[in-house]
């Protein structure tokens, strides 16, 4: 009990509950909110064969066919789309197609920015150069156009199921890979210079060794922290790509994006249900995870953080900033991150 | 933090010497920055065509299947589709520094005429979309700040975040919903009412910026109305979405600012505290808005390719995913190169301003 939930306890430094400690008031509120929401939202997505009434391409039951943009009530408690799909099975399922996008994207690029960024800031040089010129040109770009061209390139523009899926996420990993680049290049930079690096280069430490051993784990603190808004901001591209047409195809899997797309003519005929309830499950999947991601952020700089609960000892992971140095930079930053939709 | 002023409004009593070196820094920086267009054109330039060809000739994607084959080949060759890759990239970046972005197949049109004909729409709802973001973004902002850990202020956070969190295209959704179909007080899409587009193409050279080809008109009162009523919906839709940002951007610099001693001597000397939050908290927290100003034409160019969609504006964004649908992938190329060179051009004006205003940037 003592070594797992004490103040310095492997249950308190994990990222997500060490903050939940720390913080109170308003910004627990908020985390808290954020934690509840992201949770229903996995649980949605997991249970999603339980809760909902039909398939996501289910046109029929035993009393025939569902009939297209059905009012809301009945059989259909939110309502059929215009193509004919129940409503309310279509956001629940699309909960499950968000989260999987979420995952490979978040996972894919992870492991290609930490990577690009550690070896780009430990190497330095030219390589460092050329990698940083592109990663800013990739960030400056409208992340949506970048995504679209990527899923052109991996989908010709229509999928399957694994296919629309992975050609969401990948899109989105393209978009993606400079910011976790940018920021693991910056705290590599930083910490190359540490004493510690230098006396392991000295007693002769290979530098992959270093780099995993002495400089990686050191860098990740701020990664919960852009992890949270990239998931959020994988949802929204997921849903803008989805928008655009190159969403999964309805007998494939449900998808929020493409769900509102058809439901554009609908709203001139003053038919509501089709776009609010997926429009409304797009919204509240990314408030869930920006919740998070903001009261993270606010714990974080101590600029915003209000006050610390007197009884918990602030831990080193507290004092992360997305780019070191510049203190007014910083919160530009992230918010710029965060900006990319 | 106080360094707001301009280079030249340097007092009068300093050295000469230090200012000429702070204006030839700026002078570097402008031409580093400069020079650094080029390469971030380039890059994103190339990575569009690499991604755009791996999928094969645009021509089969476009046409393939409604052409017999032989015709089909006879168009490739035509248009040099069957020559080795390399060849055609460097063809490519040639054409794309002397100003040619191809011609769309689907309507054989040069790409540059589509910015010309589009280019004017978006730059109006971008326009709308910033004036609606300072409107909301920088008051609240600068409220939020003020009224730290307050109820508004937690209001006005939860509204940023929900700023950000709805899509452009289902902000758009509902707005047409309650204030087009359900209330019936404004217009549920386009730019501009039928009438009032045939009085504007009928304007001697048209710029296709409706706000300026207004003047023209013989009834410019009537016609700004009706423009300004179809601009609202778009322009907030939009907006929001850069308000939350600004909101938030205001919020933790006019934090930041707040606790200055300045403040706190300024506070001593009796200035009011709305004056305090409006001018001596507010000045120097403006300066990380027109960096992200920046990076915001950039999301407001790809909010705006939603946003176009949802309310038929006819503008770039419009366009782009009309030429999407119709798989014409040598028009959705050049649009999206052209926008590159747009963005990578006001990202260096913006960043030129920048440097302008804060010496701190250069470096």
């Amino acid at each position: 009990m003592a070594s797992l939930t004490g103040p310095r306890g492997l249950i308190n430094r994990l990222p997500i509950v060490h903050q939940l400690r720390q913080s109170v008031g308003l910004q627990r509120g908020m985390l808290i909110a954020g934690l509840v929401i992201t949770g229903l939202f996995v649980l949605t997505a997991i249970l999603a064969p339980l809760l909902a009434p039909y398939g996501y391409s289910t046109l029929r039951d035993e009393d025939g066919v569902f009939g297209a943009q059905q009012p809301p009530g009945g059989k259909h408690l939110l309502g059929t789309t215009v193509g004919g799909y129940d409503v309310l099975s279509r956001v629940i399922w699309g909960t499950q197609t968000a989260l999987i996008v979420i995952i490979v994207a978040v996972v894919l690029s992870i492991f290609l920015g930490v990577f690009l960024g550690l070896v780009s800031g430990y190497i330095g040089g030219w390589v460092d150069r050329v990698l940083v010129v592109i990663a800013d040109g990739v960030y400056a770009f409208p992340s949506l156009l970048l995504a679209i061209v990527a899923a052109i390139a991996i989908s010709g523009g229509q999928s399957s199921f694994w296919g629309g899926i992975m050609a969401a996420a990948i899109s989105i990993t393209v978009v993606f890979i400079p910011q976790y680049f940018r920021v693991i290049r910056a705290e590599t930079v930083r910490i190359k210079s540490e004493a510690y690096v230098e006396s392991a280069m000295v007693i002769g430490s290979s530098a992959p060794r270093i780099m995993t051993q002495h400089v990686l784990r050191n860098a990740t603190r701020t990664l919960p922290l852009i992890f949270t808004l990239n998931s959020s901001e994988a949802v929204l591209t997921l849903a803008g790509l989805g928008f655009l047409g190159f969403g999964i195809e309805p007998t494939a899997a449900a998808e929020w994006g493409y769900d509102l797309n058809k439901s554009l003519s609908d709203v001139t005929s003053g038919i509501w249900w089709t776009s609010l309830f997926p429009g409304l499950a797009i919204v509240l999947a990314v408030l869930g995870i920006t919740l998070v991601g903001e009261s993270l952020n606010d714990l974080a700089d101590p600029r915003l953080r209000t006050r610390r609960r007197a009884d918990v000892a602030p831990a080193p992971t507290a004092a992360a900033s997305v780019v070191p140095g510049g203190s007014l930079t910083d919160a530009v930053d992230l918010d710029s991150l965060e900006a990319r939709s | 933090m106080t360094t707001t002023q301009l280079e030249g409004s340097a007092p009068a009593g300093a050295p000469a010497r230090a200012q000429r070196s702070g204006g030839n820094k700026l002078v570097r920086f402008i031409i580093v920055r400069f020079l650094l267009i080029f390469p971030t054109i380039f890059i994103l330039v190339t990575m569009v065509f690499l991604l755009m060809r791996t999928i094969g000739d645009p021509i089969t994607a476009a046409l393939g299947g409604r052409l017999p084959a032989e015709q089909l080949a006879e168009r490739i060759h035509e248009a040099g589709y069957d020559r080795p890759i390399w060849v055609q990239y460097f063809e490519y970046i040639g054409q794309v520094f002397t100003g040619n972005f191809g011609t769309t197949i689907t309507d054989n049109r040069p790409v540059v005429d589509v910015l010309v004909r589009y280019g004017g729409a978006t730059l109006e709802l971008a326009f709308y979309a910033l004036i609606v973001a300072f409107i909301v973004g920088i008051p609240l902002g600068m409220l939020a700040g003020y009224l730290r850990d307050k109820w508004p202020d937690a209001i006005l956070r939860i509204f940023a975040i929900l700023c950000y969190a709805t899509p452009v295209f289902f902000a758009g959704l509902l707005l047409k919903l309650i204030f087009a179909v359900n209330l019936h007080v404004l217009p549920v899409a386009g730019r501009a009412s039928v009438r009032t587009e045939l009085s504007l193409t009928r304007v001697d050279n048209p710029t296709g910026i409706y706000l300026i080809d207004a003047l023209k008109t013989p009834n410019p009162g009537a016609v700004y109305a009706d423009l300004l009523q179809h601009a609202v919906l778009p322009g907030v839709a939009l907006g929001l979405l850069t308000a939350g940002i600004f909101l938030r951007l205001v919020r933790t610099n006019v934090i930041g600012t707040l606790s200055m001693e300045y403040i706190d001597s300024a506070r001593s000397r009796g200035v009011r505290e709305f004056r305090l939050v409006t001018n001596h908290a507010m000045k120097p927290a403006l300066i990380p808005i027109i960096t992200v100003i920046g990076l915001q034409i950039a999301v407001l160019l790809g909010g705006a390719v939603l946003t176009e969609t949802t309310f038929e504006w006819k503008g770039l964004g419009f366009t782009l995913a009309e030429y999407l649908t119709a798989r014409d992938f040598v028009a959705v190329q050049g649009i999206v190169a052209l926008l590159a060179v747009i963005v990578a051009l006001t990202n260096f004006i913006v960043d030129i301003i920048a440097a302008i205003i804060d010496p701190r940037v250069r470096y």
